[in-house]
């Protein structure tokens, strides 16, 4: 069955093995694309993992959203009460209390934000967990054909990574699409009124945050995977 | 890592201290370690004083011991095991579950840390690794077969057969080339894009057989290849890697309790409770499987 000649270019193989190569690799292109593999192979581990994500996200970008559109909706009519009225429009009696409970309902919303930012990262520290624990066997088995601890570490960092900037993605989009909605409803031309580099900038923050959120939240369940001896990832029955 | 430039022919080579001989003429290059200097007393420590001359071995262990520790009890997995397998030999560790035949397998593969004693892997003591080092050989110097085949389920047949080229840092189209080549020798020159999923057990086995090969190892460890196949396919596979012992000369060190194992083997080794309990050559084996098929 083997074929003889077959069999010769393979065993004495006239790579230029020495030159280079007397070490372990993974490039980076090569662990993205296994990540990449990983993530689109198995989708619906990877939404449930995103799905924190975008939640969390999709939370801060609509009181952002809600902030950008109020603060452009009071600026537009406070232009127009000066159009109208033709005079500087004097503080009103209420003002300041107006101001003081504007602030601490701002204090409230901070906190629930972060609050909901530190729910999803549990949530993905604990959805990654899972899908590391399901996977020990391929860790070993990965291990056993020469990869680093460090491969390993990256593999799950890059698909944490892609699920964060991906789950931030959608999510910003989300919030701000509802939020959007309701802002419009209230007022049409909402639009118009608002701020839209400081919305741009403030959806960026939100990626950002989203992506960072999701590559910490990995780190403990990666360096757990990595740090399993062969032998025992190998014996694992899940 | 230290860079040794080879006196002889001035090939630069990137050496943990594992590599005494320049790949590209042979030349000795350990008196050239010795002057720049490092890991000298490493290659003192990981190579023994008689590896020149005892280089027909290509695994030895000596008075190999694992005890695993389950809460307060001790279990012996392995009390003691010395073993000399041969380069090019055809190596079956046969024995009941739990006689220690995977603990066995799992020291030998670098997979797992003896409690006592010591195991040698071409005169390298596996104990004085690093964990790159370690990797270093899983990659280049050993193939693993195992029972449940352990292919990456989210890879394709040729993906999974790459995979180890991949870690040795063989360029892309080398990588796809030879591991099109590997899987045409097993038979698969037709499932290359195949997951494993798609494949039956004894064509998935076959993937793993050519994941061994990848990187042209020394040694390849069969954990009970055959556990997991019906006869006639376990049969396919004891034969494929038979051949491959004989066409290339790589060693197969293989943990089984299936019979069929006993035809090919060059030597059996029996382990019960730990121990070794007795080796048989080929010619008493042949006797053996000749009475058992008059019964």
């Amino acid at each position: 069955m083997i074929k003889a000649d077959l069999a010769k270019k393979i065993y004495h193989a006239d790579t230029d093995w020495g030159q280079v190569q007397r070490q372990i690799t993974l490039s980076w292109g090569q662990a993205a694309r296994i990540s990449y593999r990983n993530v689109t192979m198995r989708l619906g581990r990877a939404m449930i993992t995103g799905a924190g994500i975008v939640l969390g996200i999709a939370f801060l970008t609509s009181v952002w959203t809600a902030k950008v559109a109020q603060e452009g909706i009071t600026a537009y009519q406070a232009q127009s009460a000066r159009v109208i009225g033709g005079e500087e429009a004097a503080l009103a009696p209420g003002a300041e209390e107006a101001e003081a409970e504007e602030r601490s309902r701002a204090a409230r919303q901070t906190w629930l934000v972060v609050m909901s930012l530190l729910v999803s990262a549990v949530g993905i520290t604990n959805s990654m967990l899972m899908s590391v624990t399901e996977r020990f066997r391929e860790i070993g088995t990965m291990k056993c054909l020469g990869a680093l601890d460090e491969f390993i570490v990256r593999l799950f960092l890059i698909e944490s990574v892609v699920l964060g900037l991906l789950g931030s993605i959608v999510g910003a989009l989300i919030g701000h699409g509802i939020m959007m909605l309701v802002y419009v409803m209230k007022e049409r031309g909402v639009a118009a009124m608002m701020n839209w580099p400081e919305m741009l900038m403030y959806m960026g923050i939100a990626l950002l945050i989203g992506t960072i959120l999701s590559l910490v939240a990995a780190v403990p369940p990666a360096m757990r995977a990595a740090k399993m001896p062969p032998a025992a990832a190998l014996q694992t029955e899940v | 890592m230290a860079r040794i430039e080879c006196p002889e022919c001035g090939h630069v080579e990137e050496t943990t201290g594992l590599v005494t001989v320049c790949p590209n003429c042979k030349a000795d290059l350990r008196s050239v370690m010795e002057q720049v200097g490092h890991r000298r007393e490493r290659l003192r420590e990981v190579v023994s004083d008689d590896s020149v001359t005892t280089h027909e071995f290509i695994v030895r262990t000596k008075d190999l011991a694992k005890i695993y520790k389950m809460g307060e009890v001790e279990v012996p997995a392995l009390k003691g095991v010395d073993l000399n397998i041969r380069r090019g030999e055809y190596l079956s560790i046969m024995g009941p579950s739990g006689s220690g035949k995977s603990t066995l397998f799992n020291m030998v593969g670098g997979l797992d840390k003896p409690t006592r004693g010591t195991c040698y892997i071409e005169e390298v003591d596996m104990a004085q690794l690093d964990a790159f080092e370690l990797a270093w050989l899983r990659c280049r110097k050993i193939g693993y077969i195992f029972q449940t085949f352990n292919l990456i389920p989210v890879m394709t047949a040729l993906e999974n057969v790459t995979l180890p080229m991949i870690f040795a840092g063989m360029s892309s189209d080398e990588m796809m080339e030879r591991g099109a080549m590997i899987l045409d020798l097993v038979g698969l020159g037709q499932r290359l894009h195949h997951k494993p999923y798609e494949l039956s057990g004894g064509q998935q086995q076959r993937v793993a057989v050519a994941r061994s090969l990848a990187n042209n190892p020394a040694i390849i460890l069969a954990d009970e290849p055959t556990g997991n196949l019906d006869l006639q396919t376990g049969k396919e596979i004891i034969d494929l890697l038979k051949e491959l012992n004989e066409e290339s000369g790589v060693t197969i060190i293989s943990a089984t309790h299936d019979l069929k194992m006993i035809d090919v083997s060059d030597r059996v080794v029996h382990i019960r409770d730990g121990q070794v309990e007795r080796v048989e050559n080929r010619a008493d084996i042949d006797l053996d499987v000749g009475s058992l098929g008059q019964e």
